[in-house]
């Protein structure tokens, strides 16, 4: 039998209300419990000054593979998602072939295993060859250990197809993940329709296209019952849309990036298509709208959109450089420098965003130190001040717009089902 | 022929850019400085000199992914004006077609020898994707809808030459804003020297964020006019709009074409110019685009000067010149 002793660390996990400074003992693969003295365990980590959390949760990310190796793979993804503090990933399956059969789920799960860096939770397609047309074989995804269904990469963009979803997928009790986009207004876009892409020439992306759909999803989610998860919300709108639906108790939540709480279309006056993602970076005024979103709890997950994209394809011209940045890696040092640290939110608020409130969206059994839960652990220096520098990524693609950046705060341990899988010491 | 001395001296130490981007990061200054060097260029030029040679040994390429007539051959005159070599490269027979991307494409001329890269782009931003990743001067001759700072430069020469200044005249751009780099490339000019702007044209086509920069907007030509000094009528970009943004030419015509019949109420001595290439009948009728007014075609004899002096201004280094 192995333990691992996790001194003197603040514990701090949201899903008990825990935030004091103990002793956090891991026994096997299980959390054996707090406030235990040591006791000739195998591996004592001193974690004095330091946060112990439940292993944190990014549940949108692309993983790339099968068909986008030269992006990123599931093991260089997963190491990423090491190094960044998150012990479960959710993959979206926007991948070539999509992810809509047992078999490409199967596939994702044993690569994931293979590479045994941190858990892998499969997002599926909603649609068969994520073509928005016909549902995927939802019930036989769900064997194969499919956790939640999406198109993401597009919009479920008929709502038939959307309403059936809601209506099917109650049947598993899963949600429905959607990228909200009327893809009408949104056009040839390439950012955030407002002053500055008037000042640039750039074809915009008004914030109506996010709003119309994240209407539309919720009425259907009212109409069905169904499980409704606003993916990447990045406007003031549809944050209020999602805060009004929440209180009339439509079954519905939402998730933010941290880009769209801490960049704004002004970036883009670069034309540095790191800049660019969709939804796209918007103005000062949605990006306070979102963090009051945070806030009042209207968001309940924070996640990277992880969208790993080889340095030649980014290095062309805006419009034809594809959508996307990578995050993995920076995601928690944003969170700290930019919401804990001017005191948006407390510690305990943010590591709920990113341990049991997504693992609350995705019903899985993680995000929380109980005693007898999966000993998936990190501990975070919540001081440590460091620059972003993407030649140290563990990611294969290095299309950051915060290269250069000073965050405070960052992984130094993360447990993995009870064995120690990164380690900055 | 006579032979004078043309006192340029060198490129002056208040000029230190490499490359010429856009209007909106110029100071005021340094597009006086354009304007008064391409005035040298043009009265040389007016008094017979066919050659400047201050680019002697450079070579400048035309890497044009988009079509032009005026502008392409309006900068090559300019270099070949100076003694520069140049190089004309079109995008349909390139190896863009075979797949390489944009700046590869850029960096192979480079490597060639080229000391000026005159650049036109479908896409904002391209010319300073190019700054950014060659060693030789970039020149942007037009991206998309962001800018044409040559273009606004020598509309800002030819009102100017005209008017004497900028300071204090009303200045209306009217007709496809949305979609017009040549508006925006005026609007930097026009309010660094001055002059006060209002953008005119379709509600579609005209955003009322404009005035968060100073900007005034209207819908109605016939409401602005009597106060508009300069009226730059600017051409509608049917190739860069992806929906209609209004129901018919018919009806553009009707709201904003320059006649005579909105001519007689226009101020006297209101100047008018056009970017080109015109739309006759849509923008302006052919009585008033050759009309008095019109400064039309010294729009384009100014082109060449100005083109003259941003060339000379990035990559001329030469001491004085006689010529």
């Amino acid at each position: 039998m192995s333990s691992i002793l996790i001194q003197n660390g603040r514990v701090i996990d949201p899903s008990q209300q825990i935030d004091r400074v103990t002793h956090l003992l891991i026994r096997d693969d299980r959390i054996a419990g707090c406030d235990v003295e040591p006791d000739g365990e195998e591996t004592v980590i001193d974690a004095s000054g330091k946060i112990v959390a439940p292993g944190l949760i990014d549940m949108h990310v692309h993983l790339r593979e099968p068909g986008g190796e030269e992006d990123e793979t599931i093991a260089s993804g997963t190491a990423a998602a090491l190094a960044g503090g998150f012990t479960s990933v959710a993959c979206m399956p926007n991948t070539d072939p999509p992810i809509d059969s047992q078999g490409t789920v199967e596939f994702i799960r044993g690569q994931a295993a293979r590479a045994d860096h941190c858990n892998v939770f499969v997002v599926a397609c909603v649609s068969k060859n994520r073509e928005g047309k016909e549902l995927a074989e939802i019930g036989q995804l769900v064997e194969a250990g499919a956790v939640a269904f999406t198109d993401d990469g597009d919009p479920i963009y008929d709502p038939e197809l959307m309403r059936r979803a809601f209506e099917y997928c109650l049947m598993f009790d899963k949600p429905v993940l959607n990228h909200s986009e009327i893809r009408e207004l949104t056009g040839h876009g390439v950012m955030h329709e407002g002053l500055t892409s008037l000042i640039l020439g750039l074809p915009g992306m008004p914030t109506a296209a996010e709003d119309v759909m994240a209407s539309r999803d919720i009425a259907l989610a009212e109409a069905t019952g169904g499980r409704y998860h606003l993916m990447h919300v990045s406007t003031g709108g549809a944050v209020d849309t999602v805060r009004r639906a929440k209180r009339r108790g439509i079954r519905v939540t939402t998730e933010i990036c941290p880009h769209h709480f801490t960049l704004t279309d002004e970036n883009l006056r670069s034309f540095d298509a790191n800049f660019k993602m969709n939804p796209p970076l918007r103005g000062a005024g949605h990006v306070k709208g979102c963090i009051d979103g945070l806030v009042d709890g209207t968001i309940d997950a924070i996640v990277s959109d992880h969208a790993p994209h080889a340095k030649e394809k980014k290095m062309q011209e805006l419009d034809q450089a594809p959508f996307g940045i990578v995050g993995l890696e920076t995601s928690l040092g944003l969170v700290i420098t930019r919401l804990i640290e001017p005191g948006h939110l407390d510690w305990s608020t943010a590591l709920a965003k990113m341990t049991c409130n997504p693992a609350h969206i995705l019903h899985i059994p993680k995000g929380t130190l109980q005693v007898g839960a999966d000993a998936d652990v990190t501990i975070i220096d919540p001081k440590v001040r460091w620059t972003v520098d993407p030649t140290e990524f563990r990611s294969k693609s290095t299309n950051t717009p915060f290269a250069g950046w000073e965050l405070t705060g960052r992984a130094e341990v993360v447990i993995v089902g009870g064995r120690v899988k990164f380690d900055r010491r | 022929m006579a032979t004078e001395t043309v006192d340029l001296g060198t490129v002056p130490d208040s000029w230190t850019r490499r490359h010429l981007l856009g209007l909106e990061e110029l100071s005021a200054a340094e597009i006086t400085l354009i304007l008064d060097k391409a005035m040298v260029f043009k009265r040389a030029i007016v008094q017979g000199q066919r050659k400047i040679p201050l680019l002697t040994g450079k070579t400048c390429v035309n890497l044009f992914f988009e079509n032009s007539t005026r502008t392409r051959t309006s900068f090559s005159l300019a270099a070949r004006r100076l003694g520069a070599d140049t190089v004309d490269f079109s995008s349909s027979t390139s190896s863009l077609s075979k797949g390489e991307t944009f700046i590869d494409t850029a960096k192979n001329l480079e490597a060639m020898g080229v000391d000026v890269v005159i650049v036109r782009h479908r896409t904002p931003g391209s010319p300073r994707l190019l700054a950014e990743n060659l060693q030789c001067s970039v020149i942007n001759a037009g991206d998309g809808p962001h800018e044409h700072p040559t273009q606004g430069l020598l509309d800002i020469m030819t009102v100017r030459e005209r008017r004497g200044s900028l300071e204090g005249l009303t200045v209306a751009l009217v007709g496809d804003i949305a979609h017009s780099r040549t508006a925006r490339s005026n609007i930097w000019g026009l309010k660094k020297l001055g002059a006060h702007v209002i953008v005119c044209g379709p509600s579609t086509l005209v955003s009322p964020r404009w005035a968060e920069i100073g900007v005034e907007y209207s819908y109605s030509l016939d409401d602005i006019l009597p106060r508009v000094d300069v009226l730059n009528l600017l051409r509608i970009q049917f190739e860069r709009q992806y929906t209609r943004p209004f129901p018919s030419v018919r009806e553009y015509a009707h709201l904003y074409a320059m006649d005579h019949h909105r001519l007689a109420r226009a101020k006297s001595d209101i100047l008018i110019l056009a970017p080109g290439p015109i739309n006759r009948g849509v923008e302006v009728t052919p009585d008033v685009a050759d009309g008095p007014q019109s400064a039309i075609l010294e729009q384009v004899t100014n082109g060449v000067c100005v083109r003259m002096a941003v060339l000379w201004l990035v990559a001329g280094d030469g001491p004085r010149v006689d010529i």
